[in-house]
């Protein structure tokens, strides 16, 4: 708990209004996307670096927790405030400060949304590639935070990507600077590497310089159907072989297209067992060219039916197959754990043949889709908690997922991050040196523990009560 | 303290729902957070409270007793405008406003109704006072609410130091039922179709609601506008005034019907999410009403109005027009009729502006509680519109007209918001006299 003094202390720093102990406000700041809920002590906005600065110092003074938040969107409990303290929201630190066509860079705060600055900067015919299913809503500050992904990755990479160089508020309400304007810089430890991806572990970022590229002139949509999932991943590889990288390459598996079939604008006969969305970018001549290229490595692999867009609408079309899988999965059951493996492109088919006896054997529906252009497939295994025993069941379907994906050379998490939901898995990835070096670094960054603890490191207090840690495997 | 409002329910009456009939609804949010893209007074706050989201958790909180009903979450409830964006967006469909909705009725219940809330179930729920107070020249006067009868102990007067800037259209003398008879007989083949005009229309653009009987005549038929109908409810359901609306949908769906009426035609998109969607999802609805409810541009859409309108001769001097999509209308999926009716006109040279469906910040009583949110809500729209440089901006809500005449005057534009039905009566009227 939080004493009088120290929210006064607060009030001080960002102004009375921007500060709340309000029931109301603990309890609208307490969730992200996992539904999970912890009440945190006091609610803070903060709208520029300086007050930043001084919350951390307070803060570490006092030894409180900070949750840097931005629109608590995140899968995996980021900004769950698991041991209390102030959830610091930094959404109105949203200036877009610089756009510099010259130098291909953007300067933003934390809190602006990944949208608004695409289409701020497409308006001057650059672009901002990565491009998760949130960016309508989601921060640059969240994203930087767990590295977002999305579909485009396959071709342009993901957040750590185009992140050159960062401001960042430490623990002890410092304020460091890494990387920088430029492409190449190599002077020290690359620290804005370690920061991207860091969940709000080991600073508070207030600004982040971001590298941009020329906005494709054209792009162009396809809509694969396959006979099999083999079919579907053979194309995948057949495409990369022929030296044409699309923008994206999403997969939609049988389960998921049993669910869209009857709402679906585009006919999937029930032939169709599994599709793709290919997306390709770039001189519209090329597009023309690339798409009959792709079309014609993809036709040995078992193909109901393409269709490819010829007007924006037909596109969106495509798209709208894409969107409507989310609302559907409800339809099989109430609860949905989503999580987002990733295993090497090749062993998509695999691991979609690993879901589909997992699913068999624990009788959980397991519906799959997702990036099948960089392997990061999004599982979700969807249950009816109200059934006894089901809790105990989706844990073991989960430690077998992940097991499964780790034996495949792949990884607990593409793009959603580690957070809370996944951190009892960590040792499965990861041995415990790799671990011990992490954790070192987050003791040389955060010596008292204040900057959003409880994420990524197993902790048996904040979990629920069933679960427990897995170990690595192969631990020798 | 007790509802302002006393009176035995009858049976089988259409009645609102409580904040526990919504526990399965409110369990349905994933909080994925999808809702802060597309909520008004989120975008402009970026207070988590503001958004449904944010909203929702309130409600499920309240339901379980782990808040109540505190200042801050009442500052929070009232931040809505009942748009219902959210809705439209949202993967699970939660009816957000009407969760608000109800949680606004609580705090009636709890606290009595708001100043707002009182001046608006007894201006809204008396036809002949709401010709008194536009009969004496401004609706939002507080001037005219003094002809609110003392008997009802209300202390009526509309926060005005948080509207001294408000710019308002001037009112009309006659409204109106003043202006169109009760029933219009039409061509013996057609149908009866009903007007349901609602207060802005009746009172404050009399001049639309002429417009769409002089159309409806054109294309042959019998219009019948009750003059028994009242305000839709909008205004007090969005001020927490349970039982005005109740009493306004008894009474709304009384009032149609005597000349069997299958379609009933709305020209304000507030109207058609009132008697059209939110009557339908009361408690024991009587449907009656809301399954015949059509908004106008689908109706004339589907009548063939836009193919006579391609055939016309376009004007020589088209003033270039934008639209302005209402959100009670954009919700329901209706943006491609309105369009379909400018871009056939052929007195009008139709543009697309960015930004078209952003709400205008109107939102029932929100801009009368929250003004200043209201007014830099509508200051959103101003860029699109600038940029479009349209010389009137059309739209197919009254309310909506107010808010966005309002903004563009403070922005000192020169631009006329204007109802597709004025435009509409223009080409037609222009035609006919050929």
């Amino acid at each position: 708990m939080i004493d009088r003094q120290t929210v006064s202390r607060l009030e001080e720093i960002v102004g009375a209004a921007n500060v709340s102990v309000a029931q109301s406000d603990r309890i609208t700041h307490s969730y992200d996307a996992t539904k999970e809920q912890f009440l945190p002590d006091v609610v803070v906005y903060a709208e520029n670096t300086e007050q930043v600065r001084n919350i951390a110092r307070l803060a570490d003074s006092q030894k409180i927790p900070i949750l840097p938040r931005g629109a608590g969107s995140g899968f995996t409990g980021g900004t769950l405030p698991v041991h209390g303290g102030i959830v610091l929201v930094l959404t109105r630190m949203n200036a877009i400060r610089e756009i510099d066509s010259d130098n291909l860079i953007a300067v933003v705060e934390p809190g602006v949304i990944t949208a608004d600055l695409q289409r701020e900067v497409e308006k001057q015919g650059l672009f901002y590639p990565p491009d998760p299913a949130s960016k309508e809503f989601s921060t640059l500050g969240g994203n930087v935070a767990e590295c977002a992904g999305g579909p485009r990755c396959v071709k342009y990479g993901v957040t750590k990507d185009f992140v050159l160089g960062l401001e960042v508020v430490t623990a002890s309400g410092e304020l460091i600077h890494t990387g920088g304007q430029t492409l190449k810089n190599v002077v020290g430890y690359d620290l804005t590497k370690l920061f991207v991806g860091s969940e709000g572990t080991l600073g508070i970022v207030t600004e982040i310089t971001l590298k941009l590229v020329p906005k494709p002139e054209a792009k162009k949509t396809m809509l694969v159907q396959f006979e099999t999932i083999e079919g579907a991943a053979g194309a995948v590889s057949e495409i990369i072989r022929s030296r044409i990288v699309p923008t994206t390459l999403e997969f939609l598996d049988a389960t998921t297209i049993d669910c869209i079939r009857d709402i679906s604008p585009i006919p999937l006969p029930p032939a169709c067992r599994a599709l793709l969305i290919i997306e390709v970018d770039g001189d519209p001549l090329l597009l023309e060219k690339q798409a009959q290229q792709i079309l014609s490595v993809v036709q040995p692999m078992g193909v109901v039916d393409v269709r490819i867009a010829e007007t924006p609408e037909e596109s969106e079309e495509i798209w709208q197959v894409r969107r409507n899988v989310s609302p559907s999965l409800r339809k099989i059951n109430p609860d949905k754990f989503n999580e987002d493996i990733v295993v090497p492109r090749s062993k998509v088919p695999d691991m979609i043949r690993a879901l589909e006896k997992i699913a068999a054997r624990y009788q959980v529906p397991i519906v799959n889709f997702g990036h099948a252009g960089d392997g990061n497939i999004h599982v979700n295994v969807m249950v009816d908690l109200r059934q006894e025993g089901m809790a105990a069941t989706v844990e073991e379907v989960m430690a077998k997922i992940f097991t499964t994906a780790v034996g495949l050379k792949g990884s607990l998490s593409g793009e959603h991050g580690i957070g809370t939901s996944k951190a009892r898995f960590l040792g499965m990835e990861l041995n415990a040196a790799t671990i011990g070096y992490l954790r070192g670094i987050k003791k040389a960054f955060d010596p008292h523990n204040i900057l959003n603890p409880g994420k990524i490191f197993f902790e048996a207090d904040t979990q629920p009560a069933s679960v427990i840690e897995y170990e690595h495997e192969q631990e020798t | 303290m007790r509802p302002i409002h006393n009176r035995p329910l009858s049976l089988n009456m259409s009645t609102n729902k409580k904040l526990k009939d919504f526990e399965e609804q409110i369990r349905q949010c994933v909080k994925c957070g999808v809702c802060q893209a597309h909520c008004p007074a989120y975008r402009l706050s970026r207070r988590e409270g503001d958004v449904a989201r944010g909203k929702v958790a309130l409600a499920a909180s309240l339901l379980d007793g782990g808040v109540k009903l505190e200042e801050r979450l009442e500052q929070n409830i009232g931040m809505c405008l009942l748009c219902g964006s959210c809705v439209n967006k949202c993967p699970n469909k939660v009816a957000t406003p009407e969760i608000v909705a109800a949680i606004r009725r609580e705090i009636t219940d709890n606290k009595g109704l708001s100043l707002i809330g009182k001046s608006v179930s007894t201006v809204t729920g008396s036809r002949a006072l709401m010709q008194a107070i536009t009969k004496g020249g401004a609706l939002f006067s507080p001037l005219v609410l003094k002809e609110v009868p003392k008997s009802s102990g209300l202390r009526l007067r509309f926060p005005m130091k948080r509207m001294e800037a408000r710019t308002l259209p001037k009112l009309p003398l006659r409204n109106l039922f003043e202006r169109v008879p009760e029933f219009t007989r039409g061509d013996k083949d057609k149908p009866v179709v009903g007007f349901f005009a609602g207060c802005s229309i009746t009172y404050v653009y009399p001049v639309v609601g002429v417009a769409m009987v002089k159309i409806l005549r054109l294309l042959g038929y019998s219009v019948h506008v009750p003059r028994k109908q009242k305000c839709c409810g909008v205004p007090a359901l969005s001020s927490g005034a349970g039982t005005a609306v109740e009493e306004l949908a008894e009474n709304n769906i009384k009032a149609f019907g005597k000349y069997d009426e299958s379609i009933i035609i709305t020209a304000c998109a507030s109207c058609y999410g009132g008697i059209g969607e939110y009557y339908a999802t009361m408690e024991h609805a009587d449907k009656t009403l809301s399954d015949k409810v059509i908004d106008f541009s689908v109706f004339l859409e589907k009548h063939g109005v836009v193919d006579m309108l391609r055939a016309m001769k376009p004007w020589p001097e088209r003033p270039r027009v934008t639209y302005h999509d209402p959100c009670h209308l954009k919700n329901h999926g209706i943006t491609a009729a309105p369009r379909a009716l400018l871009k056939a006109l052929p007195n009008v040279d139709f543009v697309e502006m960015e930004g078209a469906s952003l709400c205008c910040g109107l939102g029932g009583t929100f801009s009368v509680s929250h003004y200043d949110a209201s007014r830099a809500i509508g200051a959103e729209k101003i860029p699109g519109l600038r940029d479009s440089g349209a010389r009137k901006i059309a739209t197919a809500c009254p309310g909506c007209i107010i808010q966005l005449q309002d903004s563009i005057n403070h922005a000192g534009l020169e631009v006329e918001a204007v109802h597709i039905l004025e435009l509409l009566e223009e080409a037609l009227m222009a035609a006919n006299t050929e």
